[in-house]
């Protein structure tokens, strides 16, 4: 994995607010540069979730301007998937259907959709469960699932809301590995919701701390943490530190 | 397997000494057969009539799964109408309720005058009454779509078409069956009713309702009372079959049928 210098996600004074309300985000200017992986991380209310909809074209903002590979969020769709905070998946589809659901809504033909969703699901370690219901799966094999169905369109840029915030600690810890093992074999700029200093830390190649009312971009950390990651990365001091440097940078936005 | 055997024995006893005990007390009381037949002249009667009495019910059975059918494609196309938008929710749906409050004793007269009567009007009465359990249950499946998972579908550039077919439509399946097994009940009453009113031209030709009239009007009370077993028999079926329908779709992955496929 490469980071070059060419942006690909520009937000540029940015504001976000509901009718009359006071704005949830006030002129947020960031650059994400192609192969990065940036976590967004702050207290609640502080509009990190609003931040990732706008990226992502799901919401407009209400004024300033954001370009992804130099388009809006809305042409820019093909190229970006969305992972969501529950696994979102649907019910009445085997665990291959639900895979190649984003193939399907692209019109991709049936044999090449079953290639697809075969790898996929090896790449991911869900081979055996290929023919399984949603519900007869684990919380972290349903994420599994949803990870595997946004990588299934190839994207250019993943954007994820906290997709591992209900898991338990060991879970999360391992589909943090796995998603890093992904990002090793896959080419995709990553955009990280989380309320977890940790994985933030393990998962980015940057953070960045947003304060609360309103919304706004407080600090920004770079991670330089060596890669490949793994649970070893967890043990060292830097790891320790960059959490301590985080945390604090938190507790100064949070009592502000 | 063995628990059902046994739940299944235990229904049976208690229903043979029901039987037994109005047997005996028929007996003892010396009450006439017009008042109250006894089982044995409730079993003689369907033994002497079975010819008729499964004409009826096959009338019965007809109308009732005429209107019930109809009732599933209208409903789910009104629904869909419904599922386009808030607006013609709003000015619609008090029609709806409408339809569930219309007293289908009051109605029946009136469809059988501008029916005329026989089958076609009876299944109009039994289409109606299982028209407003349908189209409420399916508009509130199509609705309630988790809006994530419309997000999902929108960050995949999916069209309306797609929405709807491969995301509102399998959603409301659940929702359309609540509606089906209702509507599977009140359908055999929906015809019943409608026959009591439309009922047949001429006589040996009517359903279960029809049937009912004659019998009360002749005071053949052994046989009346063979024809609400009959008639409750026939719901019985509707609703098991419907119950069956809905696992067969369901039970690979909605709770509702899982759970009666694991009791």
């Amino acid at each position: 994995m490469v980071i070059s210098g060419v942006p690909q996600v520009v937000l540029s004074n940015v504001s976000k607010r509901y009718g009359s309300s006071p704005p949830v985000l006030q002129q947020i200017d960031l650059s994400i540069a192609k192969g990065e992986f940036v976590s967004l991380i702050g207290p609640s209310g502080c509009g990190k979730s609003t931040l990732l909809k706008l990226i992502s074209g799901l919401s407009s903002a209400s004024s300033g301007s954001i370009l992804v590979d130099g388009m809006t969020p809305v042409n820019a769709r093909e190229t970006i998937s969305f992972i969501f905070q529950d696994a979102t998946l649907l019910p009445w589809r085997t665990v291959t259907n639900n895979v190649g659901l984003g193939l399907e809504l692209e019109h991709v033909s049936r044999e090449i959709r079953k290639q697809k969703v075969e790898s996929l699901l090896q790449l991911v370690g869900l081979t055996h469960v290929a023919h399984s219901y949603p519900r007869q799966l684990s919380g972290g094999m349903k994420m599994r699932v949803s990870v595997a169905r946004a990588l299934a369109i190839k994207p250019r840029l993943l954007l994820m809301d906290e997709p591992f915030g209900a898991l338990d600690e060991m879970t999360r810890d391992r589909l943090n590995e796995e998603l890093l093992r992904l990002r090793e074999e896959q080419n995709w700029t990553a955009v990280f919701v989380t309320h977890s200093v940790a994985e933030a830390v393990f998962l980015s190649t940057r953070i960045v701390v947003l304060a609360p009312s309103p919304g706004r971009i407080a600090q920004q950390i770079a991670v330089d943490l060596p890669f490949p990651r793994t649970s070893v990365t967890r043990e060292s001091p830097e790891f320790e530190s960059l959490v301590t440097s985080v945390s604090r940078a938190l507790r100064g936005v949070q009592s502000a | 397997m063995k628990k059902y055997v046994v739940t299944l024995l235990n229904a049976l006893g208690v229903f043979a000494a029901l039987l037994l005990l109005w047997q005996i007390l028929v007996l003892l009381l010396h009450l006439p057969a017009y008042m109250l037949p006894a089982p044995l002249g409730v079993g003689r009667a369907v033994v002497a009539r079975f010819p008729s009495l499964v004409a009826s019910l096959a009338i019965t059975a007809q109308e009732a799964a005429g209107g019930l059918a109809g009732s599933i494609v209208a409903g789910l196309l009104i629904a869909l109408l419904f599922a386009q938008s808030r607006w013609i929710r709003r000015m619609l749906y008090p029609y709806t309720i409408l339809l569930q409050t219309v007293p289908i004793v009051a109605v029946a007269p009136l469809i059988l005058m501008w029916v005329g009567p026989g089958t076609l009007s009876v299944t109009l009465v039994a289409f109606i009454i299982c028209l407003a359990p349908i189209i409420a249950n399916t508009t509130q499946g199509l609705i309630s779509v988790e809006p994530n998972l419309i997000h999902l579908f929108l960050m995949h550039n999916a069209s309306r078409v797609q929405i709807l077919t491969r995301l509102r439509l399998p959603h409301a399946v659940p929702a359309l069956f609540v509606g089906i097994r209702i509507a599977a009940g009140i359908s055999v009453i929906g015809a019943i009713t409608g026959e009591l009113f439309a009922g047949s031209s001429k006589v040996g030709e009517g359903g279960l309702g029809y049937s009912i009239l004659y019998a009360s009007a002749q005071m053949e009370t052994d046989y009346l009372f063979a024809l609400v077993v009959a008639a409750t028999v026939l719901g019985f079926v509707f609703f098991f079959l419907v119950m069956f329908l809905e696992w067969y779709f369901l039970h690979n992955w909605h709770e509702s049928a899982r759970t009666m496929s694991e009791e």
